[in-house]
């Protein structure tokens, strides 16, 4: 047991080889190669995840590691350590596995790019920062991982640098998130002030004895601005839809599975000072309702196929930010690894018909795909229905879990819960009837192309669809009986040690009726949307047509254009202004009007001069020779 | 051992001063590693658990008070390991120029390289005084003699604007030591002279005076844009990649721990106005089209950012501080270094101009874009270290002080990134079309930025090892 603690570095620092290797060597080696390479960097930390995962249990449940002293002197010492619980584990597994997956799907997808080597180079990366940022065993490490994640989104947004707007929708993510970062910054200096340490352990065990106060408030608020800008949050969601501008892969890996959930995961790993703090609990809450049903709308007029998965993504994240805000932190947890599958999987099937589509994203441009592109059709059926919480796949458990948990803290949450995820069910249908069924309505061309995308990205497809299928059994409802329910609650178990978790239960009656009320929602929904996109084979209208408030959701309530007036014109004005005002008039004037004087006078000076330069420069010498020959004498 | 570093850069300068030849690049590029050879002797005898190492001691102008008096500690070492590393990249950076006098612009370099090395090891007042001058004329003449257009103007400025600050830092430090009980310029009794009163803040005010302009601190900050801009490549690095630590070193060595009872009423205020001009030079860059400018402003927002940090009174603050006047210094000369690339290739420093380039040049993209991370301070680059403690010592001492400073972190990236995408990013253009990827000789000065950068960012210990003790104990004396 103890050695394999002194080697969990190796699991972040495989893929942070691959990285070397490929982006130093991968331009001389062929595409195969650099894929596999890549490849296996992310699933043997796959592997060694697993493996570390079937040895923690109630007796050993965690493994930590210090590799080295980062920074240390009087005051101040901080280590590069990692630590392993259930928590991480499941995290390790879910980005490794994923990002496996993903791997290979892109080894098919970005085939024909120029910049395969570098996009592997960038995935391995990615996968390394992410690590980092759910194995590290204080804030410090888990804030590095949380800005590496941030870059590698940036290069990876960006990765087609030739296209003007993708550099920007690049450049705007990064930023967002900067902002986010800057308040978790803030927010672990306040934490360091309270406790004295950035260790989780030392943290967490001081506060559950400290109780709670303003200053811990604050600290979890700063937090929650970190999480708002990772986890496309209200006000900081804008980057996310944009951020679709990169490959498919990387919508699917770090726009939906792995990255936007760390802020998820950084509150469910500080669930000690957020229990604390049920006022920053609250606000989480309010936050992820909003969110969930603000995106949800804009989902609804959005035809580009991954835009509508990009406000998903938003939607169903601002619902798991609504489990933690009432407490339930593993409830979150459960619907991120579902959401996590059953979202990769649309994307990469997104991607599977765009790839069809000769790069086609607009569905108002597709149709009658399902009998062209036959797996990717059924796979894609799974993940709609999964996502829209179809009876025992896995987002109905995930999202029926949230839902009775919100319930239990207050029915007009639930109300709301229960809107945004009708209108969930309404969008993704839409999407799925509109893209699959009726007639096809691309070009020719597009249709002579039509064809199924090659085996390593269709079996990525179906192990996902796989587990999107069965995902939810990992945790079932209270109601089916002790051993086969809350398996996963059970196992995360562990890491609650100093949260007092106070659940609110429903009783089975309730918790049954609520199920049941959601699965006649779900279903009239699929119905509905079926009737009119299929059935009354009605279009989404084009952009030209639409008026009103379908004009207002279709520009995404103008929210980027209000942000642009707000905050991006008034600061380049006043750059602007305080370069051609304050400083070239105001500081530098007084500074030349001072200045003019005593250039007059050294004007006497200057006659001096000559023009010769080797003059000067013997005088020069000479003079100082001559200061330290006089030291030699006196 | 001391007295062999310190003068063999000038043994060096006089040689090329003397001699003229084509050969001066290379026998410049060999002095300079002979003298970081020699620092790196030093270093290995070096025993950072004593305070001053390798002392030297005699008696110079007897009468008043002032001796030689040379010592190295922790702080002095790393000051001195960061001038004697820089030198040489920087004298092989401008291997690919060809320029008129070439062997008196090297000699020049010596000259002033001799100059930082004194002024870290000066332990006399005037010692220090004479070696703070003697680095303003060599660097005045590099920008005089082969800079861009308007120089004279503006390096004259330059040359006054520095020159009056030092003035009242001669004025403090004779102030000070009329009021010492032994009359001597060194060190120790400067700590021990009696001020008070309107002499104490005299000299605080005076000495800030001084180090603020070398910095520069806002607002005192106005020639720093133009003299950078106008300068030469090797100038303008010599200039941010070093000479502006003299200022800062100043700080911590010569104005905090000698009028300590001036600090609980003025250093708020030092901190404040450091930090207006992190915010101040920050929104400038943001709409700023010459590179190198933008680059310039960049440097204010930087330092300012280590000038709030040393006034934050703030142990995490000064550690900070010192490390973060090594990354600054790798950071900003290989920023320099690229704008040379790109205007010796495109003739242009304006963003406009540009687009495309990392289509046409993978391997100066790369290093490019390692350098600009270093510059946002993301982690596990150089930056992000001192950065980071500054901002945690900045915050300590005042958390809506922190909080402002922070948003430098968000403004940085803000212009650093419009920076790269506006010239890498895009399609290329008539102009950047042609542009050819970097040759060996710019592949070595950006690699060894780069390693540096990296390494810094994941081991900084290696930094703290070498300075911790001895910025504890004159951090001490600040209390």
């Amino acid at each position: 047991m103890k050695h394999m603690e002194q080697l969990l570095y190796l699991i972040p620092l495989l893929p942070f080889l691959g990285f070397a290797i490929t982006g130093l060597f991968g331009k001389s080696l062929s595409k195969t190669i650099v894929g596999s390479i890549a490849t296996t960097m992310v699933f043997v930390p796959f592997v060694l995840s697993t493996i570390l995962f079937f040895n923690l249990n109630h007796e050993h449940t965690e493994f930590y590691q210090n590799v080295y002293n980062w920074i240390h002197y009087a005051g101040l010492n901080i280590n590069i350590s990692f630590l392993v619980d259930p928590l991480s584990v499941m995290m390790m597994m879910i980005i490794t596995g994923i990002g496996t997956l993903i791997h290979i799907y892109s080894m098919g997808y970005m085939h024909d790019d120029e910049g395969f080597y570098k996009f592997f180079a960038y995935l391995n990366l990615f996968i390394f920062s992410m690590l980092l940022l759910v194995m590290g065993a204080n804030f410090i490490v888990m804030f590095f991982g949380w800005e590496g994640v941030g870059l590698c989104s940036y290069l990876l947004i960006g990765f087609w640098f030739k296209n003007k707007d993708y550099g920007k929708a690049a450049r705007k993510a990064f930023i967002m998130n900067r902002i986010g970062d800057l308040g978790l910054l803030i927010g672990i200096f306040i934490i360091w002030n309270q406790y004295g340490s950035f260790e989780y352990a030392d943290v967490f065990k001081s506060a559950s004895m400290g109780g709670g106060s303003t200053a811990l408030t604050i600290a979890t608020f700063c937090l929650f601005i970190g999480a708002m800008g990772k986890s496309a949050q209200i006000p900081l969601y804008t980057w996310l839809p944009d951020a679709m501008a990169g490959p498919t892969p990387v919508s699917a890996l770090i726009h939906a599975a792995t990255m936007v959930t760390a802020g998820i995961y950084m509150i469910v790993r500080s669930s000690v000072l957020y229990n604390l703090s049920p006022d920053t609990l609250h606000f989480v809450a309010i936050i992820g309702i909003s969110t969930s049903l603000f995106a949800a709308i804009i989902g609804l007029r959005q035809n580009d196929i991954k835009k509508v998965l990009a406000y998903s993504t938003v939607s169903q994240l601002g619902l798991m930010f609504l489990a933690l805000g009432v407490g339930a932190y593993t409830s979150a947890m459960f619907h991120l690894m579902t959401h996590a599958f059953f979202k990769a999987l649309l994307f990469l099937g997104a991607g599977s018909v765009i790839h069809a589509m000769s790069g086609e994203q607009d569905m108002r441009r597709m149709g009658g795909l399902k009998d062209k592109i036959k797996i990717t059709y059924w796979v894609f059926t799974i993940g709609t229905f999964a996502i829209c919480g179809f009876p025992l796949l896995s987002g109905f458990f995930s999202k029926d879990e949230i839902l009775a948990a919100v319930f239990a803290e207050s029915p007009f949450l639930w109300v709301l819960a229960f809107i945004s995820s009708m209108i969930t069910g309404i969008y993704m249908c839409r999407m799925y009837f509109v893209t699959f069924y009726g007639s096809f309505r691309g070009t020719k061309e597009q249709e002579h192309h039509l064809h199924e995308s090659p085996s390593n990205m269709t079996i990525p497809l179906m192990i996902l669809a796989f587990l999107s299928v069965v995902g939810g059994f990992l945790n079932l409802p209270h109601f089916v009986g002790e051993g086969a329910a809350q398996k996963l609650a059970e196992f995360l178990h562990p890491i609650f040690k100093y949260t007092s978790v106070s659940m609110l239960e429903l009783d089975e009656t309730t918790e049954i009726a609520l199920m049941v009320l959601t699965t006649i929602g779900v279903l009239t929904v699929i119905y509905f949307t079926y009737k009119i996109y299929t059935k009354d084979a009605s279009l989404p209208k084009e952009d030209h047509e639409l008026k009103g408030l379908e004009k207002v959701i279709a520009h995404k309530f103008y929210i980027d254009e209000l942000y642009d007036t707000l905050f991006v014109k008034p600061i380049t004005w006043l750059g602007g202004f305080t370069h051609n005002i304050i400083e070239k008039r105001g500081i530098d004037g007084i500074v030349n009007g001072i200045g003019s004087s005593v250039r007059f006078s050294s004007s006497m000076v200057r006659l001096l001069q000559n023009g010769n330069i080797e003059y000067y420069f013997l005088g020069l010498t000479i003079g100082i020779v001559f200061i330290f020959i006089l030291k030699l004498i006196l | 051992m001391a007295i062999i570093l310190l003068f063999l850069p000038l043994l060096f300068a006089l040689i090329h001063f003397l001699f003229k030849g084509d050969f001066a690049k290379k026998t410049a590029l060999i002095s300079s590693l002979i003298v970081l050879g020699c620092n790196i002797v030093l270093l290995t005898q070096f025993d950072s658990n004593h305070s001053f190492n390798f002392i030297e001691h005699s008696p110079w102008i007897h009468d008043l008070g002032i001796s030689f008096d040379l010592g190295i500690d922790g702080l002095s070492m790393l000051m001195l390991l960061l001038t004697n590393v820089l030198v040489p990249i920087i004298i092989y950076s401008s291997f690919g120029d060809e320029r008129k006098n070439s062997s008196v612009f090297y000699a020049l370099i010596l000259l002033m390289q001799f100059g930082l090395n004194g002024v870290f090891m000066a332990l006399d007042g005037i010692l220090f005084y004479m070696f703070w001058e003697i680095t303003l004329i060599p660097i005045w003449l590099i920008c005089a003699f082969w800079g861009a257009e308007d120089r004279i103007q503006i390096t004259m400025k330059f040359f006054i604007y520095t020159f009056f600050g030092s003035l009242f830092m001669l004025l403090a430090l004779i102030f000070t030591y009329s009021q010492t009980p032994d009359h001597s310029f060194a060190l120790q009794s400067l700590y021990n002279a009696n001020l008070s009163g309107t002499g104490l803040y005299f000299v605080y005010g005076s000495l800030f005076l001084g180090f603020a302009i070398k910095m520069p601190v806002f607002p005192f900050h106005t020639w720093q844009p133009d003299t950078y801009t106008t300068s030469p490549t090797q100038g303008t690095m010599l200039l941010s990649g070093i000479m502006l630590k003299m200022g800062i070193y100043g700080v911590m060595r010569w104005m905090l721990p000698l009028a300590p009872e001036a600090s609980p009423s003025l250093a708020k205020w030092l901190m404040i106005l450091s930090i207006i001009g992190i915010v101040y030079a920050s929104i400038i860059a943001l709409q700023k089209n010459d590179i190198k400018r933008i680059f310039a402003y960049s440097s204010i927002a930087h330092v300012g950012m280590i000038a709030a940090g040393l006034f934050s009174l703030n142990i995490d603050g000064w550690q900070g501080a010192t490390f973060q006047m090594i990354a600054h210094g790798v950071n900003i000369v290989g920023l320099f270094f690229i704008v040379h690339i790109i205007e010796k290739r495109i003739q242009t420093r304006d963003l406009t101009h540009m687009g495309g380039i990392a289509k046409v040049a993978p391997r100066f993209a790369i290093f490019f874009m390692i350098i600009t991370l270093g510059s946002m301070a993301v982690p596990l680059t150089d930056g992000f270290v001192g950065e980071f403690l500054l901002l945690k010592g900045i915050y300590n001492a005042h958390m809506w002080a922190g909080i402002i400073a922070g948003t430098s972190i968000i403004l940085c990236a803000v212009y650093m990134l419009r920076v790269y995408q506006l010239s890498m990013f895009g399609e290329t253009n008539s102009l950047t079309s042609t542009f050819t990827d970097i040759n060996m000789q710019e592949t070595i000065v950006l690699a060894i930025i780069a390693i540096l950068v990296l390494v810094l960012g994941i081991f900084p210990n290696i930094i703290f090892e070498l300075v911790n003790n001895s910025v504890q104990s004159i951090f001490q004396m600040t209390l």
